[in-house]
């Protein structure tokens, strides 16, 4: 049986040796086939590489709480209008939730900042110290400011890489220089290193981190003292994030005495939550791709079929032959079987060249993240066996389902 | 020992279309084992559809067809494919041989399906060869090989079994003269040396003149059956 194998196997490849124009061309659907699954998904797997990245920089394990919306006669405010989170939830909330290893609140407001004669304006936060390690914020020079800073309003911000961008002459030490935020004169202590456009395509280093205290009281002018435009929290676990996100609600709840058939006057989200919905997306566009390619491998599947069907009719007479001399069906199904999986195997090995090249091509003109990992390949090579082997075995049934009589007396 | 073939009220019907062909019609025959037989007849008479039948591609519709003792009408494709493989050697009219194979590979077809390792198939194949004349020859393409040639290598193939029946269907029809000469030669030598059976079906009297027995075939049954030679002492087979 091996012996029969081997030999039908050299018999297909010098077959196909033989119509190289012929062969070539029949595998090129299977080839473009799987080179566009590989490419593809190399192509999906890097963009969602890439949101994972940009979620990582949220920091880690974090939970961000926003306020409710405000309602007035039936006119709803937008998300986080109103100013039912303050300061002191922040603080209980760290106090009652042992789950949670920190908490931290912020109040953002876009605003004037003029650094000698250049100006820009971009987003102020007033932060509590403890925001800086819940979203892994790091330094390039400088270092953060502290509790102290907080208590007594300092004047000292933070700035992110854009900022420095644009306020300073490039290789100028930020460090040390007074900016004026609406006209009150800050120190920059601390220059924020860089972590790029965030999961929702916003650039994360246009920033302004001043104390919390500083920016209600001198900068912003807040009406209500002690509101927060957000609040975070963070765990130790990942795995905990659902549990504390849970007990969160009840102590806000609790504190803001909600009546258990009214909705919360606040939003809970978790990194989790906001992982899941971005790498859903490109999950998604993954899928898509993939059933886009795989489409041209059955195309290709259909083209090997064809020409099979084709050779079987020319090589009717050798099948009558074949069959006088002692082939049995079996025989005659292997043989064009093996001539069809030789087919799809060979351009699926090509397949999987051509898809990888593309994958870098991709890479080093576009410039997108492509990550091409050995499963795809496998399942490429896989995919395209199993389409030699579903479209060969109808033209090999049919041949060996000849009446060897007519088979050779066949012109 | 029984006979070789033994052919009991053999019927072979048709239907094309609605029109019924009785191509056989209560045949009967025997042929013992060394024998050189001829069959003759004209276009219609039946006579292709028995070499069909003989050579176990067809199967009767009714009445008996044993060769060596084995009922060939109740046998399955597969059962037929073997016996074929392991007891019948075909020579045709146009060589039928495989385009753009070798010599060797041509000849080595039927042990290929026999599942030989290939050593064997390939030292059997290039034995066959020789044996009608071909050493040297067996990496020759058909189209390499003159008309002569290619029958020849048509005959290695058939013979590269061993087979106790060797049906020559018009094996000298594409051939000149001297090629003719030189086939029926080869034959008559395998039936005198070695004993092998061979069933000849041709219209050429000089080309049936090889043979010891010539049977005529009209209107699917036996028409004459007579000796033309004594049969050579060397050809009997003794069991």
């Amino acid at each position: 049986m091996s012996a029969f194998v081997w030999l039908t196997i050299l018999t297909a490849l010098r077959i196909l040796a033989r119509n190289r124009m012929r062969a070539g061309l029949t595998m090129l659907g299977i080839v473009i086939g799987v080179g566009a699954v590989i490419a593809m998904v190399s192509i999906g797997e890097g963009a969602k590489r890439a949101v994972q990245a940009q979620i990582a920089t949220m920091g880690t394990n974090v939970i961000v709480i926003f306020p409710g919306v405000t309602s007035a006669s039936g006119v709803r405010g937008s998300q986080g209008s109103a100013m039912t989170l303050t300061v002191s939830d922040a603080v209980d909330l760290k106090k009652r939730i042992p789950l949670l290893s920190d908490t931290g609140w912020a109040k953002r407001d876009v605003m004037q900042i003029v650094y000698g004669n250049r100006n820009w304006n971009g987003p102020i936060n007033g932060i509590s110290p403890s925001y800086l390690t819940i979203r892994d914020w790091s330094f390039t020079s400088g270092g953060p400011f502290t509790q102290t800073d907080l208590e007594s309003a300092a004047r000292v911000a933070l700035i992110g890489q854009t900022i420095v961008a644009n306020l300073f002459e490039p290789g100028e030490e930020p460090v040390g220089a007074v900016i004026r935020i609406k006209n009150v004169p800050f120190r920059v202590i601390g220059v924020l290193a860089p972590k790029g456009q965030s999961a929702q395509g916003a650039d994360q280093d246009d920033v302004i981190f001043i104390p919390f205290s500083t920016a209600e009281r001198k900068v912003f002018g807040t009406s209500f003292i002690g509101s927060v435009g957000a609040m975070f929290g963070s765990t130790d676990q990942v795995e905990d994030l659902p549990a504390a996100a849970e007990q969160i609600r009840e102590v806000l709840r609790a504190r803001h005495r909600i009546q258990t058939d009214k909705e919360d006057d606040f939003t809970i989200r978790t990194q989790v939550d906001i992982g899941k919905v971005q790498e859903g997306t490109s999950e998604t566009l993954t899928m898509m791709l993939f059933a886009i390619a795989s489409v041209s491998l059955l195309v290709g599947g259909i083209g090997i079929m064809n020409i099979l069907l084709v050779s079987v009719t020319e090589r009717t007479r050798e099948i009558g032959v074949r069959m006088a001399v002692g082939a049995k069906r079996h025989h005659i199904v292997m043989q064009f079987l093996i001539e069809a999986m030789t087919l799809s195997l060979v351009g699926g090995l090509l397949g999987i060249v051509l898809g990888v090249a593309g994958a870098k091509l991709t890479t080093l003109i576009a410039g997108w993240p492509t990550i091409i990992s050995g499963n795809v390949i496998l399942l490429a090579f896989f995919f395209s066996l199993v389409v030699g082997l579903f479209f060969g075995l109808y033209p090999a049934n049919k041949a060996a389902r000849l009446n060897p009589i007519e088979a050779l007396r066949y012109e | 020992m029984s006979p070789l073939i033994e052919c009991e009220d053999v019927w072979k019907i048709y239907r094309v279309g609605d029109v019924e062909v009785q191509a056989l019609r209560g045949l009967s025959l025997t042929i013992e084992q060394g024998e050189f037989v001829a069959i003759m007849g004209s276009s219609g008479s039946g006579k292709s559809t028995l070499m069909n039948m003989l050579g176990c591609l067809d199967q009767p519709t009714k009445g008996r067809y044993r060769l060596n003792g084995i009922e060939v009408g109740n046998l399955k494709p597969d059962q037929l494919a073997e016996i074929r493989n392991q007891q019948i050697g075909f020579v045709f009219q146009s060589f039928n041989l495989i385009p753009r194979t070798s010599a060797l590979e041509n000849a080595q077809l039927p042990l290929f399906y026999r599942g030989l390792p290939l050593k064997e198939q390939r030292a059997q194949a290039a034995a066959a060869l020789g044996r009608v004349g071909l050493r040297g020859r067996e990496d020759h393409y058909p189209t390499q090989l003159s008309g002569g040639q290619q029958q020849r290598v048509a005959i290695a193939r058939a013979l590269v079994t061993s087979p106790s029946l060797l049906l020559a269907d018009e094996p000298t029809g594409n051939l000149d003269t001297q090629s003719s000469q030189e086939i029926m030669k080869i034959l008559e030598t395998l039936n005198r040396d070695e004993g092998i059976t061979i069933i000849l079906v041709t219209h050429e009297v000089d080309v049936a003149a090889y043979a010891a027995r010539e049977i005529v075939i009209k209107d699917g049954q036996v028409l004459s059956d007579h000796v033309t030679q004594p049969r050579p002492t060397a050809s009997s087979v003794e069991g």
